[in-house]
Formats: structure tokens, C-alpha cells, sequence
């Protein structure tokens, strides 16, 4: 992954250097030329073609603001409701992720979303406690959050 | 005069200061302090996003200035309004504030014992 995105830098530099237009567009477009080039040649350079990670990257940034303007609207909803009949409550998540920077950006990202608030990690790392709002069915809330976010952040990360 | 980059602008403003004004009503309506902390962290998030990208694309189009700056403040505040929230319902979780009596299920009380 790291070979690859120097290789990718270096690429665009040379692009720059031989097209001699010393300006932020041309390596751009070197850039661009580089994740063809190191597509098209990554049989012969260690490790899966880092592009997809990137990819991945985005698609987790996209349902994350898919996420955050729906569920706003959640927790709009019971803000104006003149009746306040939620059922709040704190349920253990099993999370499947392992290393603390993936259980920090889960928490993270929980949080953001509303409806849910990350409240506690438990000791040996394997639960998140989550606060939410309203809990109708613990384990569809439970069984939404890891089809979502957990899928995509390990996605990234692996 | 009322061009359409204008309209786009006022919409992003107001439905911005809609969501930060429903927050703040959410802090004074919900019951305890993990269900306030739903509604202050959310308008934190949502509604200064999209309070800046209105002023973002203000800059841009009627000024000609692409500024970063607005941008880089979305990023910020994406990054530190959760943690603020998570170190604060952990502070008042583990200094002992009650839940609100609708609560039906906690099952961080397990985890209790080692605090």
C-alpha cells in the first residue's frame, strides 16, 4: 500500500518534470496517469492495488452522510413530538474489530449518527455500550449497525 | 434580485439553523443527561456543516473565493463533537447520574463493579 502510493507520487513528479508545466493541474493529471499505469502493472508490485482502498475510503465516507442526514430526522421527529413516549436504554454491541484505531472510529461513527451515542467500551475491548434513544428491537438496532458501519470499516481497513 | 446560487445558499442557512435550533430544544425537552447528549451532539454535527457550506458556496460564487478554511471547520467539528459527547456520557455514567425512569435496559450496570 505504502510502496504503491509513492510509486504513484513519483509518477506524477516525473509527469510534471516531462510535461515542464510546473503547476498543481499537471500533477493532477499525473496522478491519474499513475493509478492507470500501476493498475495495469501491479502483477509485478507487492500487494492488492491500493485504489481499491480508496475507494473503499469513500464509500464509507458516503454512507456515513447518507446515515447522518437520515437518522437527523429521527431524532427531529421525537424532539417535536408534544408526547416524549420513547423507551431509551444501554445495549451491549459485539464488535468483531480489533485493533484501537478501528474500535475508535466505530465509536466515532456511532456517535455521529443520531439515535445512537457510544457511551463505554468494556475491558477486554469486545463491547461497545451504546445509549439509544429508542429501542424497539435490540437486535435489529444491533444487527443495523453491523451490517452498515462495522462492514465498511473493516472493508477499509483490511 | 434572486438567483438560484442565492436560493441554494438561503436553503443550506436556514435548514442549518433549523437543525441547531432543534437541538437546543431537544437539550431543554429530553429527560437526562445520555438523551440531551443525542440531541446537542447532532446539531453540533449537522447543523454547522450545514450552516458553513452555506457560507462556503456564498464565498464561492458571489465573492469568487474558494475557501478552505470552511471546510477544514466541517472537518474539525466531524472529528471532536463525538468525542466530546463520548467523554462526557462516559464522565456522567461513571460518576453515578441516573438514567430517566423510560430507561428499559441497561446493560453496561454489569460493568459497573470495576469503576
Amino acid at each position: 500500500m505504502a510502496v504503491q502510493l509513492l510509486i504513484n507520487i513519483f509518477i506524477g513528479v516525473i509527469w510534471m518534470f516531462l510535461s515542464e508545466n510546473y503547476s498543481f493541474g499537471s500533477y493532477v493529471s499525473g496522478f491519474i496517469v499513475g493509478i492507470g499505469l500501476i493498475y495495469l502493472l501491479n502483477r509485478y508490485i507487492p500487494d492488492e492495488f491500493y485504489f481499491l482502498k480508496v475507494w473503499a475510503i469513500i464509500k464509507l465516507i458516503f454512507l456515513f452522510i447518507k446515515e447522518l442526514i437520515l437518522a437527523n430526522f429521527d431524532v427531529l421527529k421525537w424532539i417535536y413530538k408534544p408526547k416524549m413516549n420513547f423507551r431509551p436504554g444501554i445495549i451491549a454491541l459485539p464488535i468483531d474489530l480489533k485493533t484501537n484505531w478501528e474500535i475508535n472510529l466505530l465509536a466515532n461513527l456511532i456517535t455521529l449518527t443520531p439515535g445512537t451515542l457510544s457511551v463505554d467500551i468494556s475491558r477486554d475491548q469486545r463491547f461497545i455500550y451504546i445509549h439509544a434513544i429508542d429501542l424497539p428491537d435490540t437486535n435489529e438496532t444491533i444487527h443495523s449497525i453491523k451490517e452498515t458501519f462495522e462492514k465498511a470499516i473493516i472493508e477499509v481497513t483490511r | 434580485m434572486c438567483s438560484l446560487t442565492e436560493i441554494v445558499i438561503s436553503i443550506f442557512l436556514i435548514l442549518g439553523t433549523f437543525v441547531v435550533f432543534s437541538g437546543t430544544l431537544g437539550v431543554l425537552r429530553f429527560p437526562d443527561v445520555y438523551s440531551r447528549l443525542h440531541a446537542a451532539t447532532k446539531s453540533a454535527t449537522l447543523g454547522v456543516s450545514g450552516i458553513l457550506i452555506g457560507s462556503f458556496l456564498f464565498f464561492l460564487f458571489v465573492q469568487d473565493l474558494v475557501s478552505g478554511k470552511l471546510l477544514l471547520g466541517i472537518v474539525f467539528v466531524l472529528l471532536t463533537a463525538p468525542v466530546g459527547g463520548h467523554m462526557i456520557s462516559r464522565a456522567a455514567y461513571r460518576s453515578g447520574v441516573p438514567l430517566s425512569e423510560k430507561t428499559i435496559q441497561d446493560e453496561l450496570n454489569s460493568e459497573r463493579d470495576y469503576y
